[in-house]
Formats: structure tokens, sequence, C-alpha cells
């Protein structure tokens, strides 16, 4: 992330000062929220029970454990499977999203985010109620069964499919037209033009959104636990440790096993992003689609297919919330919306999530792009942004479950003056902001890092502090990144659970709590039910953010356009 | 981002603050209770309690099993609940271990049943409630097969059976380990594990959670599915055509229990709920959703449920099973988990 951005030597005096200060008092809330209650779970991993150093014990019984091989392999197979079915996929979607003249492209979009609209336990019903031994589409299995494998490889792609859109669209959306231009002028072939210029553009988007694919198969428990079946993989190893057997100690060392493919993933990032050049330079012409029609058809046609396959998942589990038990009575009710018969705090777990989720879409929105800018083009302290840049990619790596437990051990320590906030709204907010800290670190380094260095340069020569081109320049830029990161976090605070469960207080229960509640009660209905309320707010902000993009943002940018 | 730092903080200070008026405006004492009991018992509890003993409040931090006993132990050293209140006897005995709870002997517990008192050392649990491993058995899912109603765990080993039981996998689920340790007592550890071998043979899947298989069987995901009795018995309630099989070589079992956290701030109030806890109005209470509860007095038959149950408790030594489950859990690992192939 250095070298892009030049150090000029008449700066705004002060502005160094304030700039170090800035990423210092980042690195600080990162080490807070992130590496310190990481620390107080995963230092167990060399101490026994009692709390005595033992070295790498605990390794050396886990790697002899002859189960961990196969859940070790098991793993990368899947989140191997996955990230090759789910990439190429997600590259032909935000390919239409953003380089096609396709209609519809603001309901497309949202379609493609469905999957991270619902609760993980919701997928988990539609595919059992689709593929499962009584699921009415059951034959197109031929045979195999929707437990194991297969089961999981289909439900991860579905859950990672809005992920890996949602990075690569960012990738492909900022262009600069003038490459194409000069591509038409001089007839290069499509297929050479794709080749040369569109694919090495998204290549940034394209290797990250493999490994943060990778990653979030590799530490997704949920859909393993439901669906797995027989098929051990590395988080639910970690699971039957610390949930089954409560030894923290093991989990810690799985938690560890599970970091090692997101440190290798950050060091990779680091090689491609020394090779990456900011894509749109202050002269840059933002790229515009020309209708082609059987482009666009075709675009269009395979949009609508992965459209109806995620609307048709999401489209089961809200019919599901209507049955009355399913599948021996399939006569439809009203009745599971009541929930204060399944649930005693009826839907006030609805509204502690909305508030939630409104909290970490403001909070987490603010820092962690003002942090990606700092990380991304300020030119002081390399070192500590560095370390910041690191802090912002491990939660991706980490189980929520892992997160979680941390931060009961780190919050809840004797003497810790941040106990004060234990199973309050605040603390599980700052958690669920430190969750899902990755994808949007990543989301908004991708645009800022398709913003030109000359702008800064520029403003450095004009004696223009950093706080002003960013709040002047680079926030108006970036507004439709900005708005997706807030979006993504809203929604995902609304459906998060594993690190959250640890945590929650008795007046902070979250919807997405009372949705697994009610579902061990056996009240499915009901946890479809409460789970349709969700995916119904969700949608609803989502839709606000199409319209706030069509309406205001086409004004706003409308610079880009010549 | 000082400025949204400081809003945080703002926000942070005023939540607090909203917490603290709400804390001071209530003149009962609240006690933290940590649970596992089903959702829908917890206002029920809740107002019995209130009834019974008026100056206090009970909040409820309810999860399964597993999660609030790990949730527990990683508080441990500055805890957060008063009480532990409908949780496995499993668990209490590994707080026990660890000096996490406190030594009180509730009024009345004398008039409870035996194994209801906690028997070793200091007395720190009492037992509220039993409940059963069994056999839900998914009548119409059986017909496609003519797969013929078990009366025994032995009859799970036909073949018609093949591919069509879950149980819950002892390492995730205590419930699943509650089952491997039944066996292995009733039928002594040869026996157990040869049992248990054929058994493999005819497993589908073992599931991650202890609720899982009755579930699965009542919706006819699967024939036959391990687990506990009550939500077998509610699913038949809500119309499920299963069949709740209380095998005829007795079953394994377990005890919801409560006991007062050591370190409590609330002692005095939290000591007048576990004398509620032994008496025998509560248990007539706890007989409203379960077959076999501590006090002999009470006979409960929940609907559904079926009438024998407490004949077919296995001498279960938590003691034991505590004590074992680390070589036990090994040695089913190595059995089952390392040959486990999807189906």
């Amino acid at each position: 992330m250095t070298g892009q951005v030049r150090d000029f030597p008449r700066r705004h005096h002060g502005e160094r000062v304030i700039a170090t200060l800035a990423i210092l008092t980042l690195a600080a809330i990162l080490v807070i929220i992130i590496a310190l209650p990481l620390w107080s779970l995963l230092s167990k991993s060399v101490r026994d029970a009692s709390g005595a150093f033992i070295g790498l014990g605990n390794f050396r019984t886990y790697f002899t454990t002859p189960a961990l091989v196969s859940s070790l392999w098991n793993s990368f197979l899947v989140a191997l499977a996955t990230v090759s079915i789910v990439v190429p996929l997600a590259f032909v979607y935000a390919y239409a999203l953003t380089r096609s003249t396709m209609r519809f492209k603001g309901l497309f979009m949202a379609l493609a985010m469905t999957p991270i609209f619902a609760p993980s336990l919701l997928s988990a019903i539609s595919l059992i109620y689709v593929f499962g031994n009584q699921g009415f589409l059951k034959a197109l299995l031929f045979g195999h069964s929707i437990y194991g494998p297969i089961g999981i490889v289909i439900a991860e792609a579905i859950y990672c499919f809005p992920h890996a859109v949602m990075i690569i669209a960012t990738a492909l959306r900022l262009a600069d037209g003038r490459l194409y231009e000069a591509a038409e002028a001089m007839g290069t072939k499509p297929a050479r033009v794709f080749l040369t210029i569109t694919l090495p553009g998204a290549r940034y988007g394209l290797i990250s959104a493999a490994f943060v694919i990778f990653t979030l198969v590799i530490t997704d428990f949920g859909i393993p636990k439901v669906i797995g079946g027989q098929f051990s993989v590395l988080a639910t190893d970690a699971y039957k440790q610390i949930v089954g057997q409560q030894n923290f100690e093991m989990g810690a060392v799985v938690g560890l096993v599970l970091l090692a493919p997101a440190v290798f993933a950050f060091f990779i990032d680091r090689q491609v992003q020394k090779k990456q050049v900011a894509l749109l330079s202050a002269r840059a012409v933002p790229y515009e689609p020309k209708p082609s029609r059987w482009r666009d058809g075709a675009l269009t046609a395979f949009c609508l297919v992965m459209g109806a396959i995620l609307a048709g998942m999401l489209g089961v589990s809200i019919w599901a919330s209507f049955i009355k038990y399913w599948p021996y009575n399939l006569s439809l009710t009203l009745a599971s919306y009541d929930f204060a018969t399944f649930e005693p705090s009826g839907w006030d777990p609805y509204f502690t999530s909305l508030q939630m989720a409104a909290l970490v879409a403001i909070f987490g929105t603010a820092l962690i792009f003002s942090g990606a800018y700092l990380i991304e083009k300020v030119a002081f302290a390399p070192v500590l942004r560095g370390f910041a840049h690191f802090l912002a990619m491990l939660p991706m790596a980490v189980p929520g479950l892992v997160l979680g437990l941390g931060y009961v051990f780190f919050i809840n320590a004797k003497g810790n003056p941040l106990g004060i906030f234990y199973g309050t709204l605040a603390l599980l907010s700052v958690n669920t902001i430190a969750h899902f800290y990755t994808v949007a670190h990543i989301t908004a380094t991708t645009a800022l890092k398709q913003i030109d260095a000359e702008f800064e340069s520029v403003s450095a020569s004009l004696r223009v502090p950093f706080w002003v081109t960013f709040r002047r320049v680079t926030v108006p830029i970036s507004l439709p990144a900005i708005l997706d990161i807030a979006v993504y976090l809203f929604v995902n605070a609304l459906t998060t659970i594993s690190a959250v469960v640890f945590l929650y207080g008795p007046t902070t229960k979250l919807a997405s709590i009372a949705i697994v509640h009610m579902d061990e009660t056996g009240a499915t209905a009901a946890a479809a039910a409460m789970a349709t309320c969700i995916v119904a707010s969700a949608i609803t902000v989502k839709l606000a953010h199409v319209a706030l993009d069509r309406l205001v943002f086409s004004r706003l940018q409308a610079w880009r356009k010549r | 981002m000082k400025k949204q730092v400081l809003a945080g903080l703002a926000i942070g200070a005023s939540l607090l603050a909203a917490g603290m008026t709400g804390a001071f405006a209530q003149a009962r004492v609240k006690l933290t209770a940590y649970t596992a009991l089903e959702v829908d018992q917890l206002p029920v509890f809740k107002a019995a309690i209130e009834k019974a003993v008026p100056d206090v409040e009970i909040v409820w931090v309810r999860d399964s099993t597993g999660v609030i006993t790990a949730r527990f132990l990683a508080e441990k050293d500055n805890p957060r609940a008063d009480l532990m209140l409908g949780l496995a006897a499993t668990s209490l005995l590994l707080f026990e271990k660890d000096g996490l709870l406190l030594d009180y002997r509730p009024k009345g517990v004398d008039a409870l049943k035996p194994a209801f008192r906690d028997a070793n050392g200091a007395y720190t649990w009492t037992g509220m409630d039993a409940y059963l491993a069994v056999a839900c058995y998914n009548v119409p899912e059986a017909k496609k097969v003519n797969a013929p109603l078990p009366a025994s765990w032995d009859d799970l080993l036909r073949p018609e059976f093949k591919g069509h039981i879950v149980m819950p996998h002892p390492a995730s689920s205590g419930t699943g380990y509650l089952m491997v340790a039944a066996w292995l007592q009733i039928m002594g550890e040869a026996k157990g594990w040869s049992y248990m071998d054929k058994l493999h043979e005819n497993i589908a899947v073992y599931t991650h959670s202890g609720s899982a298989p009755c579930s699965q069987a009542a919706k006819g995901e699967r024939m036959v599915g391990i687990g506990y009795d009550m939500r077998g018995a509610s699913e038949k309630s809500k119309g499920a055509p299963i069949e709740i099989v209380l095998p005829k070589e007795g079953a394994g079992w377990e005890m919801e229990a409560t006991a007062i956290v050591k370190g409590s701030k609330n002692v005095e109030a939290a000591k007048k709920v576990a004398d509620w806890v032994a008496s025998k109005e509560a248990s007539e209470l706890y007989g409203k959703y379960y077959a076999i509860v501590a006090h002999p007095e009470i006979k409960s038959a929940p609907p559904n449920y079926p009438t024998d149950a407490e004949a077919k408790m296995v001498k279960n030594d938590f003691n034991w099973m505590a004590e074992n489950r680390e070589r036990i859990l090994k040695e089913w690992i190595k059995r089952y988990e390392s040959k486990a192939q999807p189906k």
C-alpha cells in the first residue's frame, strides 16, 4: 500500500502529527476490539485447563488425533469447491451489473444480496425442505444425500455469492473508459479487450473474493452443523471442543489452525497489491457500457436464472413460516407470527436487533471507511498502517464462536474497565463490527485503491491537508461503496449469531438468537417467521439503498459522465 | 474519526445511564439466572418464583446446555450469574469441581427423592426434574420399509433401520455423551462398545445438537431419532406421527438442577429461590412439563408421554460419567469418527 503515495515536501503544518495520531487511534481501536479479545482466547492454546503453560502439548494431542487429518482435508476441499463455483458465477453476475446495459440492475443487485438478508438457519431450513429426505426436489440429487459435502457446498455457495458479487462489482464498477475507447479505436477484438483490460482491472477484486470465500467457508460452522451430517470440518471441530466439551484450550488450537489460511491470504494479498495500479486516475473517464443486444440478453438470462434460484431459496422459507406442521399438515396459518406464544420476550428481540444493526451500520461504516482511508491513502507511519491492515484482515478468519468467547474472556476479566459494558447493546455492536470488519474493509480498500493517488499528491502540493481531501474528494467519490458497506454491516448485524450468543444479556436478546431458540424448541415455523421479519427488514433497507443510489447518487455522481 | 469515538462513548454512557436508572427504579433484587429450560417454560417459572419469593425479580439468560455451560465457564473469573436454574446436572458437577458453586443446602431437600440431591462432598445442587433418552419412531416413514416398532435397543440393529437412525454426536452434545455412557453402564463396557459398533452401521448421521434427532424424526426427515423424551412428546402433541419408545433395557437420563453461584452479590435472595426450587409446589410446576420430578408425592403425566418412564431410569452414575468422559470420547472418536464417511 506504500509506493503510490509520494511524500511531498510542502505539507500543511501539523498534518504529520494529526495523521500519526489518527493512525495510532485506529490501531489502538483495532487492538482493543480485535487483537486483545482474540489473544485472550487463542493464548489458551499453550495452556492446560488450570492455566499452566504447557508449550505445544495441546497441538501435539490435536495433531495426533486421526480425525483431524480428515477434517483438515474436508475443510480444504469444501472451501476450494465453493470458490471454484462461486467466483466465476459471481464474476459474470457482477459483470452484468456493472458492464452491460441490462435493465433492472438495482433489482438484480438486491436479488444477489438475498442470501445475506436471511439468517443462516433459514437457508438450512430451505435446503432441507427442498432437498431433504422429505424434500420436493430430492430427486435432483440422484440418490445422494443433502446431508454431507453436497449440501455444504450448495449452502456455502449460496451464502458466499453475495460477498463475492459485492467485492467483484466494486472492482468492476470503476473503470477507465479511455482504455476501452482506445481499444475500440484500434479495432481490438472484444475477447482481447476482456482479457487485457477487463480481467487485469478486476484482478485484485477476483483474488480478494477468492480468499474471502475460502476463509468464509473454512470458518463457517452454522451450515456444516445443520447440514453437514457426518462430514466433519475444522469449524465443527472447534464447536465440538468449545460447546460440546467446554475444552477452551483445544478450541483455541483449532481456532489457530483456522487462522493459518487467513494469514497466508494476507501475505498473498500484499504481493498482489504491490502490482496493483490505480485504475481511476484523476483524468479517468468512467466506462459507459454501450448497448449490445446479444451480450445484454445473455447476461439478463444468466442473472434471471441465478436470481430465481436465490429468490426461490428465500421463498421456500417464507412459505415455511406459514405452514402448520411440515410435512404432515401443510395448511397455512398466521399463528407463527404471534411470537409471544413461542418466546417470552415476544417481538422485543426483533426491535433490539434493528437497534443494534443501526448502531453497527453507522459506527462501523464510519470507523471502517476512515480506517481504510488512513491505511490506504495517508503517507505517514507505514509500519503502523501495515499493522492496522493486518488486524483488519484477521476477523474474517476467526469463527464467530472464537471471537465471541474471546470477548467474554477479555471484557469480563477482573479489572478490565470495559467490564461495565458487559451484556449491553454497545458491546454487542462493537463485537459485530469487529466480526464483519474484514469484508467491509476490503470493499473500502478496493474502492479507494481505484482512486488515483494523484488526488492526494495534488492536495499535498496545494497544501490541503488529507482530511480535507478525504471529505471533499474521497468520500463523495466513494459514496456508493460507503453505502454498500453500511448496508452490508446492517444486514449482517441483523442475522449474526455465532459470536453474540455468548455476549447478550437478559435485556439484549437478539432476533437471530430468538430464531435459534424457537427452532430448538421445535417451533420451526415460528423460527422461520421471525427470520422472515428479519429478511423483510433487510430487503426494505436494501430497496431504500437502491432508491437512494438511483435518485441521489445518480446526480452526485454525474461528474463521472461526460 | 475522533468525533465518532466521542459519539460512541456518549452512546455507551447513555446506555449505561439508562441501564442504571432502570435498576434503581426496581426495589426488588434482580437475580440473573442462567438456564437451559425450554423458552416457553421461562415466563411460567419466572411468575411462579416471583410469586413465591416476592422480593426478587428473575432475569433469564437462556441457551442450549452446551452454550450456557461454555459461557459460564468462560466467565468464571468474574461470574455474571447469581443462579443456575434448570441446567443439566452434569454441567453443575463440572462447575462444582471447579469450585464455582456455593455450598448451600436448601430447606426441604430431605423430602426429595435421593437421586435429586447432591450426595458428594459439599452440597451445591438440587435436582428439579429428570428426562430420558428415548427413541422417537416415525410411523409413516417406518411403514414405507416395514420397519417394526422397536421395543429394545437391540431392535434398532435390524437391517430395516440401516441409514435411518440419527443420534447426537457425543463430542458435540451432552445428550449424545449421556447415551453412550448409558449403554456402557447398562451393558458393560465390552458389550456396550460392540453394541455401538453394530448401531453405527445403522446410523445415518450423528447430529451436533441434542434436540435435533427427535425433531428430525417428527418431521419425517429421519425414521428414528434417539434423543430426549420431552421434545418427542411435545412434537407429538403438535401433530407429529411419532411413537416414543422407552427401550425395555432402560434408558439413560439427565437431570435439570439448580445451584447458587459462588460470588453472587445477592446470596440471600438466591437462597430463597433455591428453597423454592426444592419445595413441593415447585415440583408441581415441573410436573406440567416433565414426567419425573424431584418431589416423591408429585405424580405427573404430561400429554403423549409413556407412563412407565420412572421405572426405566437406569442406574446412572454422574461421577463415573464425568471421570471417564475424556477416555470414552477418545475411544468413540477412534472407532466411529475417522472411518465415518459421508453417505
